[in-house]
């Protein structure tokens, strides 16, 4: 683990890495939305509405998902005091909470023709919300500090402790009645969802995820070279005189 | 004890206080998690008349009666069932059969006036040739709504 932590190795690796995932995610997404939206079948109940889930689905999968990579990477933070984990963090926090918007968004557009409304505070919207406003916390808290360090921990904390809250997430359609429908998918015997259904699901599952991993790459690279840049105008700072007092100012209003 | 040890050690046990304490409020704020009563639930607890609260089931089959703007159905978990009235527009997926949630009061004569009522969609995702097929050879299972 610790060999792929080093940042410059991280850099050559990530370059390596994220063709493929861009790649794959074009392919997917293409195949994914091609299933989704003209070959496969209307549902006997939901009628053309049905096309909603194939973004609804993967986008609340990942909003969990991105949030497990966020609390893991601040854990490997916050306990061994990794630089890489921080950035880590920090870049999955926004992808995370665009995410969970996409779905909260796409649900609320499907419940007002089938539920017949926008919004029910029931577990599993609710849950979804609070996972929505944990991003939130998270993002205005890591830039809440002058010291990134201490941003990072303070986010680090919040990551962690909301945590609990993915569980409940998953289970919150077994443990209490609700208006969301239990799960489809991940459910003790078959999926209750025809497999003309599940394969755009899942092409869209993968194309959502290789989405993120590219992206997530993409924002640790330019962190990765953000900090750099940080260190390089603090040694210029001390090293030249004559230019100090101009860069502490620009560096002191932003 | 190195210092990253002790970090990993106060992460773990406060994620588990952490997780403790949370599965402790939600067991006992059990009952207000619950989006819905079923009509079950109603005959155990004995909801005041008056009080307001959602009503959770499958439309009974054969209940509906339409009179003009209002709908008369029952509202049935399949151990107990609950005679719902309401005036207004029904969800597109109301019909017999369906899961339904109703949101409104008891009168003393144990009668719902729903105040709205929502349609609760299962987990069966299935083309409509596949749900005829299924009809036909009489594999159809209606979608059960108590958890």
């Amino acid at each position: 683990m610790h060999r792929f932590a080093n940042p410059a190795r991280f850099l050559r690796l990530a370059a390596a890495i994220q063709p493929w995932t861009a790649g794959a995610t074009l392919i997917l997404l293409g195949l994914g939305l091609y299933f989704g939206l003209v070959d496969s079948p209307a549902d006997y109940q939901q009628g053309e509405s049905v096309r909603i889930m194939y973004v609804h689905v993967p986008s609340a999968w990942l909003a969990m998902a991105a949030y497990s990579t966020m609390a893991a990477a601040s854990g490997v933070g916050i306990i061994w005091k990794h630089p890489l984990a921080d950035l880590v963090a920090k870049a999955a926090s926004p992808v995370g909470a665009a995410f969970t918007f996409v779905c909260l968004v796409t649900g609320s557009l499907w419940g007002k023709p089938m539920w017949g409304t926008w919004w029910a505070w029931d577990a599993r919207l609710t849950s979804m919300l609070i996972l929505f406003f944990l991003y939130l916390g998270h993002m205005a808290l890591l830039n809440a500090f002058d010291d990134p360090t201490r941003g990072a921990k303070a986010a680090g904390i919040l990551a962690l402790a909301g945590f609990v809250n993915i569980p409940i997430i998953k289970f919150s359609v077994d443990w209490w009645n609700t208006l969301h429908q239990p799960a489809s998918v991940s459910r003790v015997g078959m999926p209750a969802i025809d497999p003309a259904m599940l394969l755009p699901l899942m092409l869209m599952g993968l194309a959502f995820t290789t989405f993120f991993v590219t992206i997530l790459l993409m924002r640790v690279r330019s962190e990765i070279l953000a900090v750099k840049v940080r260190a390089i105008r603090l040694t210029q700072i001390h090293s030249v005189p004559g230019s100090a007092t101009g860069e502490l100012v620009g560096e002191s209003l932003r | 004890m190195t210092r990253k040890q002790r970090r990993l050690y106060f992460v773990l046990l406060g994620m588990l206080a952490l997780g403790a304490a949370t599965a402790l409020v939600l067991t006992a704020i059990n009952d207000t998690l619950v989006y819905f009563y079923t009509p079950a639930d109603i005959q155990t607890k004995h909801v005041a008349p008056g009080r307001r609260f959602r009503l959770g089931g499958l439309v009974e089959k054969g209940s509906v009666i339409k009179k003009g703007e209002t709908v008369e159905f029952k509202v049935t978990d399949l151990t107990a069932s609950l005679p719902v009235t309401y005036t207004g527009v029904l969800p597109d997926l109301f019909r017999e059969g369906q899961g339904v949630v109703a949101e409104g009061r008891l009168d003393p004569q144990g009668l719902f006036h729903a105040s709205e009522v929502l349609a609760k969609h299962d987990e069966k995702y299935m083309p409509k040739e596949v749900a005829d097929a299924l009809k036909k050879s009489g594999h159809w299972q209606e979608g059960q709504v108590t958890k």
